[in-house]
């Protein structure tokens, strides 16, 4: 049997499933450089709304997300301490038409293995005194707020100190190929201006949305849809909960406390290149108009900051809004193409990062025929802060 | 919009900066960030900065923008003037372009290990449910510097413990959660720490989440001024 650290394996995306597949493999013996076009979390990672799922979303339409979803979160909370505002979350039915999701909602719940508590309308607003007082019914999830980037640092530290080289501001231009097989790829370095050939055993695609590219790259197609939707943070903490819409998902739906802040989610549509997002101003508006339907101080609230991010969802072509797409998440060894040497993970969600990692990494220990098990569900994180102790090291 | 920005551009190697003059058509509702960001995208591929959450969370696209310091996702190119001057902050050494040198900041910053969470104070009147004992939020500090890029005294004294880094002090002396603050008291209660700051108040205008390091640092003195059996008028002779 192989030792993983004879193997050398290149991360090319620096969001936070690279940062937790570093963090893995590294773990698991590998040597892994991991390159990143800008800063790290610069892509989708650190624009979501900082919602720590509870999966309670997706439990009746996406009970696979939502078995992830919770899974991950209650791993994430042992390993990642000090790094949630766990303050859980409702979802609350304010029309007679909400109510009636209730019941498939708790049997969705129940499915997955998400804790409820269902909560009279009384008992929701001692909680949550800012909750539209129209609200009927509430179910109380683990839900919590997490730091969009810091969470990944921490995955980032902690493989800094297992040896893993972290490089900001390299761009993957093009991937080494020889007789059908990756070797490596060519990457330019922004603050030197140098190109250089990185070479690997294993090129994992952790590109998120621009995953498409990546695989380009290789003669390979992914099938993954970037898919932006608009968030928008308004001034005030007007709950503490996460407040959720007892409803099938769509627009504005939730509001994600952090901070000082509130923030409003979101819109969904499809879009070919992640690099030219836009923020419709009606799509802004929208936010307000359903965040208000919950809570409707956020209706009168400051506009602090609105944005899009492109979720990388992984479906067909056909896909129109992305709301159809499942937040699962898929890793291909591209083998079954004829490309060796060469693996791409898309789809998931941030809670889902460090499953997605485990996946990833039993993907190239398979490859490279090493026998080194996951330990990332027991390994607490070393802080965020460690991330810059360390990079300083590397000579950022 | 058609908007003109001069960008600060440095790289290792290059005897001195240079300004690069970019024009960008921009939606009206566009950020100082977005436009760097279509400019790098567009015109500059080699153009670095660091951003992440867009909405002033993350705390990495601190620059100064004409001048003053700002994060760069939260200042709407339409509030500023042509042209839009775009510099690296101050008093951190830069790395490449916009980048400065992070880890100088946690350097000073990790000294004081107050945790990232602490009790939330609003909404006043909200009853935590059964099991959590009381509701938690991160702390307001972000972490991106435009303190100690304002700050007079941290431009002439390398060893000045800087106002981000004694606002956290204060935050743990305010809230310790299980730390002690004698510890920390002893820490700022130094002529390089709290007593140093000669209350420009730059931190705190140029703050972007209301952490207020001024106030900070003075609630420091007068917490070590009641206490003063940890202080020596030698050790300390601006505390007269």
């Amino acid at each position: 049997m192989s030792r993983a650290s004879d193997f050398h394996v290149l991360i090319i995306g620096g969001g936070a499933t690279g940062a937790a597949l570093a963090h893995d493999l590294a773990l698991r013996g590998f040597r892994v450089t991991l390159v990143e076009r800008g800063e790290v979390t610069s892509g989708t990672t650190g624009r979501h709304h900082g919602l720590l799922h509870s999966g309670a979303r997706y439990a009746v339409r996406d009970p696979e997300s939502a078995r992830e979803c919770i899974e991950e979160n209650f791993i994430l909370r042992r390993i990642a301490p000090d790094s949630f505002e766990l303050n859980d979350g409702l979802f609350v039915a304010i029309t007679e038409e909400d109510e009636a999701y209730l019941e498939p909602f708790l049997e969705g719940c129940e499915t997955c293995g998400i804790p409820t508590q269902v909560l009279t309308r009384e008992q929701a607003l001692q909680m949550e005194p800012n909750l539209n007082p129209k609200v009927r019914v509430a179910v109380r999830v683990p839900d919590g707020t997490m730091d969009a980037m810091r969470l990944p640092l921490r995955f980032l530290a902690t493989a800094l100190s297992n040896g893993a080289v972290v490089r900001p501001f390299t761009e993957v231009v093009d991937l080494l190929r020889r007789n059908g097989t990756v070797y490596g790829a060519r990457v330019r370095n922004h603050i030197t201006g140098r190109e250089e050939d990185l070479l690997a055993d294993v090129v994992v695609n952790a590109a998120g949305p621009w995953a498409g590219r990546i695989a380009a790259m290789a003669g390979v197609d992914v099938p993954v849809r970037p898919s932006p939707g608009v968030l928008v943070a308004v001034e005030g903490r007007w709950t503490n909960m996460v407040i959720n819409r007892l409803h099938p998902a769509g627009d504005g739906d939730i509001i994600v406390p952090q901070r000082g802040l509130s923030i409003i989610g979101t819109t969904s549509w499809v879009v070919e290149d992640p690099d030219h997002l836009d923020v419709p101003p009606d799509h802004v508006r929208r936010m307000f108009e359903k965040g208000a339907e919950m809570v409707p101080a956020v209706g009168h609230a400051r506009l602090w900051a609105a944005w899009s991010a492109a979720r990388p969802l992984v479906g067909s072509r056909e896909a129109s809004t992305g709301r159809e797409l499942s937040r699962t998440f898929k890793c291909f060894d591209h083998a079954s193409e004829g490309v060796e040497g060469f693996v791409t993970i898309v789809g998931g969600k941030a809670t889902t990062a460090r499953a997605m990692a485990e996946t990833t990494a039993d993907v190239v220990c398979r490859k490279v025929g090493v026998s080194a098990p996951c330990r990332t569900r027991e390994v607490t994180l070393l802080p965020h802060t460690a991330y810059y102790d360390l990079l300083t090291t590397q000579g950022f | 919009m058609r908007r003109k920005f001069r960008v600060f551009r440095y790289k290792p190697g290059w005897s001195r900066h240079r300004y690069e003059t970019y024009m960008v058509d921009l939606p009206d509702t566009a950020t100082v960030l977005e436009a760097l960001i279509h400019i790098r995208r567009d015109q500059a591929p080699d153009l670095t900065l660091r951003h992440s959450c867009l909405h002033g969370s993350c705390g990495t696209c601190g620059m100064r923008i004409n001048g003053r310091e700002r994060l760069a996702c939260l200042t709407p190119v339409a509030e500023l003037p042509d042209p839009i001057t775009v510099e690296p902050l101050y008093n951190l050494g830069v790395v490449s372009d916009l980048v400065v040198d992070v880890p100088a900041f946690y350097e000073k910053f990790t000294l004081i290990e107050r945790p990232l969470l602490r009790r939330s104070e609003a909404p006043a009147q909200g009853k935590p449910p059964e099991g959590i004992p009381a509701f938690t939020r991160l702390e307001s500090c972000i972490e991106c510097g435009l303190c100690l890029s304002a700050c007079p005294v941290v431009a002439t004294d390398p060893y000045y413990l800087g106002p981000a880094t004694l606002a956290a002090a204060w935050r743990l002396v305010e809230e310790p959660r299980g730390k002690d603050p004698a510890a920390i008291l002893a820490l700022v209660d130094d002529p390089h720490g709290c007593w140093r700051c000669h209350l420009a108040m730059e931190c705190s205008e140029v703050c972007p989440t209301g952490v207020h390091p001024a106030r900070a640092i003075v609630s420091l003195r007068a917490a070590l001024s009641a206490a003063p059996k940890t202080l020596s008028q030698e050790e300390n002779p601006t505390h007269a």
